[in-house]
């Protein structure tokens, strides 16, 4: 009798298998609860975007978005992030199977798309920075670095995280506990992936095609 | 040194600015001092760090919300003492310019986000587990978490009047006003920070009641059959999701402006202050929902309870909360439509502004139905009800008059806004938390409070507020502005004005009488020893007062919607009872020292951001990411509590 034996059993989820993660009441409620939390993500990148596209013509005689922006890097982010969505995928359905080492050579496989995709953000900002184009000369720009940048510190919180899961998967192996936690940094993952979608549609080509 | 020291405390502590700062370093240290030479004395300090600072336990995180949300009380009461004496009489120079500006900033960023907003989570946090028998909340840990932000927010809010300087742009710190080229020094930043980590803190309690109240009720405890404080708190927490990314993103935009030299809300550079003030009230307006739509939950709770009848229109009364959470998210604009958006948008608005007053017009309707035909009782939590009504109708009736955009024009910043916005929340917020903590104190603590003084603190309150505020309405229509310093004599404004202030007065006294009366109850009060000493209906009143750590020894099966009151009136409430066999060790969830730790990092973190002491706040952030870090390697945060452990503490309540 934990206090989480109390969700009452629905007839459904009795009759299918459920999934490691699953598997315990009090590993599924956290999977609930980050839904939840990623709810109100979506919203703060929400109000982000509002605030971009209300201020990205504002350049104060600064660069604009289609001076700025540079084709070949925004692609070689796009692919990679996206590349990362599908090994972090893999590392989900492998934990499903329970192969604790396949997991962790995924979630491997998917930092370091990560730190690749961090990397190449991180160039694209000094490249910006150098010729002058810094978060005080405009309104737009202010509002891009905020945008974009809130994406890469939420990429760069998600590298530590899942370093700090992949480090569990190799100690404890796929428990309902560490599956649960692989699940919900795989969310997380995704989540970041489609609002990358979002900044690629309407920063980068939006800024490219206006 | 000396000189080091002495311009330590002409720039930090401001010792320059006269008796004000000096009067409240005394009484601070003086408090400081109490505090720590009380729990020396009484050997307290271990009593306190187990018991209390490393809890995980939803009662004790509620009586820590209550003590601060009546603390905060206090302080928010004083900054108003200290308006209304500033504009008793024209041309007064009782405060200078400079402080009355911080006092009324700091009364109204108090009174929302550090008095109401606790006080709701109070009532969060000892009523709902037990309304819909869990045993703790969805995520324990997380709620300590909560907790402890706020804390430390309202901490670091609250020394800046000593520290500083406090904020001065008003609680809605509008920019540009707010940039830095018009509103140097530290006093913004500490708005700015304190109500982000607060905010951060109170993101997590709606993702945890939300949770709670959709995954962890009893069996058979279907939707339809939740308390109605329950839904109550399940809108609330929908809207504080839906909210408060908002104020958030708002907050620290503005910080990045003052911080990073962004221009997001400056003219120069292409920025635009209005969509500060949109995101501002995006979550703004949504927040008065969030506080009265809880408010609303005790109400349906204390009129079911003391007219002895089942709530009248259930059903309508869930339909119009969820009404309220949706159409109270799309009212926003109504507080600048001066913005000049044009008539289409400001019609939208306008007319959000008029539906959004139907569903609580059918709520106040099912209030009064439920006590139709009741057997009514007057006591103090039903007189605060009564109280509510009167003044909520009166608050809806110039609500409606300021949502005719056109005639707003006319009313907008004026003291009619000031005496609608204060009717509201002190009419529909503050009775129903004073109601909420009369109707569960006794739970809380296992004794009521006294009935004969609650009655003088409720009467003396309510002849203030009217005295306080109706002449405000009037002094609104004689082109009285809000947040003005001081006047001159020739306007005709000096009677009502001290009028208004002889209400303020009277209402502290009522508040005096409040403290009165639960330290007389401590001793004196009437001692709980049923758990039911309303004679109530839901399931929270079949636990003992004060509630076992572990709520309930075994789990009900829920049939009915008022299902302690249909057991009682069958007769059959020793079904309620556990029966030795059926009791199970429990896993209860380990204290933790790491939600205080995280608080404390917040804190300092937040103070390196308020006067850029940016290696501060990056030592202080390593502490928050090392924290996080060691609960993720946590393997196991639970302990068993032993049946025969229960068993034990079930028979010294009588109940086995």
């Amino acid at each position: 009798m934990s206090i989480m034996t109390l969700e009452r059993p629905r007839a459904h989820e009795d009759a299918e298998a459920k999934t490691i993660e699953y598997s315990q009441p009090s590993e599924s409620l956290k999977i609930f609860g980050f839904w939840l939390f990623l709810a109100t993500d979506m919203l703060l990148f929400a109000c982000l975007f509002a605030t971009y596209v209300l201020l990205h013509t504002h350049t104060a005689g600064g660069p604009t978005a289609r001076t700025l922006f540079d084709v070949p890097g925004f692609e070689a982010e796009t692919f990679i992030l996206l590349t990362s969505s599908f090994t972090g995928g893999i590392a989900t359905y492998e934990m499903q199977h329970q192969r604790s080492k396949s997991v962790a050579v995924w979630l491997f496989i998917t930092i370091l798309l990560g730190l690749a995709f961090i990397g190449l953000e991180v160039q694209e900002f000094i490249h910006d920075v150098h010729i002058g184009a810094t978060m005080s000369t405009s309104a737009f720009l202010s509002a891009f670095f905020t945008l974009v940048g809130t994406h890469g510190c939420h990429v760069s919180l998600g590298i530590v995280w899942m370093a700090a899961i992949l480090i569990q998967v190799l100690r404890w192996g796929i428990t309902p506990q560490t599956a649960r936690k692989v699940f919900n940094v795989g969310l997380y993952w995704h989540f970041l992936d489609v609002v990358w979608v979002f900044i690629f549609t309407v920063v980068y080509l939006t800024g490219m095609v206006m | 040194m000396w000189e080091a020291i002495r311009h330590f405390g002409d720039t930090y502590l401001m010792w320059r600015e006269g008796p004000l700062i000096w009067g409240s370093d005394v009484l601070i240290l003086l408090t400081i001092i109490g505090i720590v030479f009380a729990l020396t004395y009484l050997k307290k300090w271990k009593w306190l760090w187990r018991e209390w600072l490393t809890t995980v336990d939803h009662k004790k995180i509620g009586i820590m919300y209550l003590v601060c949300a009546l603390l905060m009380f206090f302080r928010g009461g004083v900054d108003a003492l200290l308006i209304r004496t500033q504009l008793a009489e024209p041309n007064n120079h009782f405060l200078d310019a400079e402080h009355y500006d911080q006092i009324f900033t700091t009364h109204g960023t108090i009174m929302i986000l550090f008095m109401a907003m606790p006080f709701i989570f109070a009532l969060f946090n000892i009523a709902v587990p037990l309304q819909i028998g869990a045993r703790d909340v969805a995520f324990p840990y997380l709620n300590a978490i909560s907790f402890w932000l706020f804390f430390f927010a309202a901490f670091l809010f609250n020394i800046s009047f000593v520290f500083g300087g406090s904020p001065d742009a008003g609680w809605t710190s509008y920019p540009p006003l707010t940039e830095l080229g018009f509103d140097k020094g530290p006093g913004e930043n500490y708005y700015l920070v304190s109500l982000l980590i607060s905010g951060i803190g109170t993101l997590g309690t709606g993702i945890n009641f939300i949770a709670t109240i959709l995954k962890m009720r009893a069996p058979g405890m279907t939707m339809m059959k939740v308390p109605l404080f329950s839904w109550a708190v399940l809108a609330s927490s929908i809207v504080i999701l839906t909210a408060f990314p908002a104020l958030n993103v708002a907050l620290a935009l503005l910080l990045f402006d003052r911080l990073f030299g962004a221009h997001f809300f400056t003219i120069a550079q292409g920025g635009n202050p209005m969509m500060f003030i949109n995101l501002f009230w995006v979550w703004g307006h949504p927040e008065v929902y969030i506080v009265v739509l809880v408010a609303f939950g005790v109400y349906s709770e204390v009129v079911a309870t003391f007219s002895r009848k089942e709530i009248f229109g259930y059903k309508s009364m869930v339909a119009s909360l969820m009404a309220i959470t949706v159409i109270g998210d799309l009212t926003w604009v109504h507080h600048f439509f001066t913005m000049g958006a044009g008539p289409d948008v400001n019609s939208f608005f306008a007319v959000s502004t008029m539906a959004v007053g139907i569903p609580t017009g059918v709520k106040m309707f099912n209030w009064l139905f439920t006590m139709y035909r009741g057997r009514i009782r007057l006591t103090l939590p039903m007189l605060w009800t009564l109280a509510f009504i009167v003044c909520f109708a009166i608050a809806g009736a110039t609500g409606v008059m300021l949502a005719a955009a056109p005639a707003d024009y006319q009313y907008h910043n004026s003291y009619f806004l000031v005496a609608h916005f204060h009717q509201a929340l002190i009419g529909g917020v503050v009775f129903g938390m004073l109601a909420g903590m009369y109707y569960w104190w006794p739970k809380m603590f296992g004794f009521q409070l006294d009935e004969r003084i609650g009655r003088w603190a409720f009467w003396l309150f309510n002849i203030g507020f009217y005295v306080c505020f109706m002449p405000q309405y009037a002094l609104g229509f004689m082109g009285m502005q809000r947040r003005m310093y001081t006047y001159p004599a020739d306007l005709g404004w000096g009677t009502l004005n001290f009028i208004s202030t002889i209400g303020a007065y009277i209402m502290g006294l009522g508040f005096l009488f409040i403290v009165v009366q639960v330290l007389y109850s401590i001793k004196y009060g009437k001692r709980d020893v049923t758990g039911d000493i309303w004679d109530a209906r839901t399931l929270e009143w079949s636990l003992p007062s004060p509630v076992p750590h572990y709520n309930f020894a075994v789990i009900p099966h829920v049939t009915d919607r008022d299902m302690w009151a249909t057991l009682k009136e069958q007769g059959r409430t020793g079904e309620l009872r556990p029966a030795a066999s059926d009791i199970r060790p429990i896993h209860m969830p380990n204290n933790s020292a790491r939600p205080f730790l995280l608080g404390v990092c917040f804190f300092f973190a937040g103070l390196g951001f308020v006067f850029e002491w940016y290696v501060l706040a990056a030592l202080a952030l390593l502490g928050v990411a090392v924290c996080l870090l060691a609960r993720s390697f946590e393997l196991h945060d639970e302990h068993d509590l032993s049946a025969d452990e229960i068993r034990r503490t079930e028979a010294l309540s009588g109940r086995l």
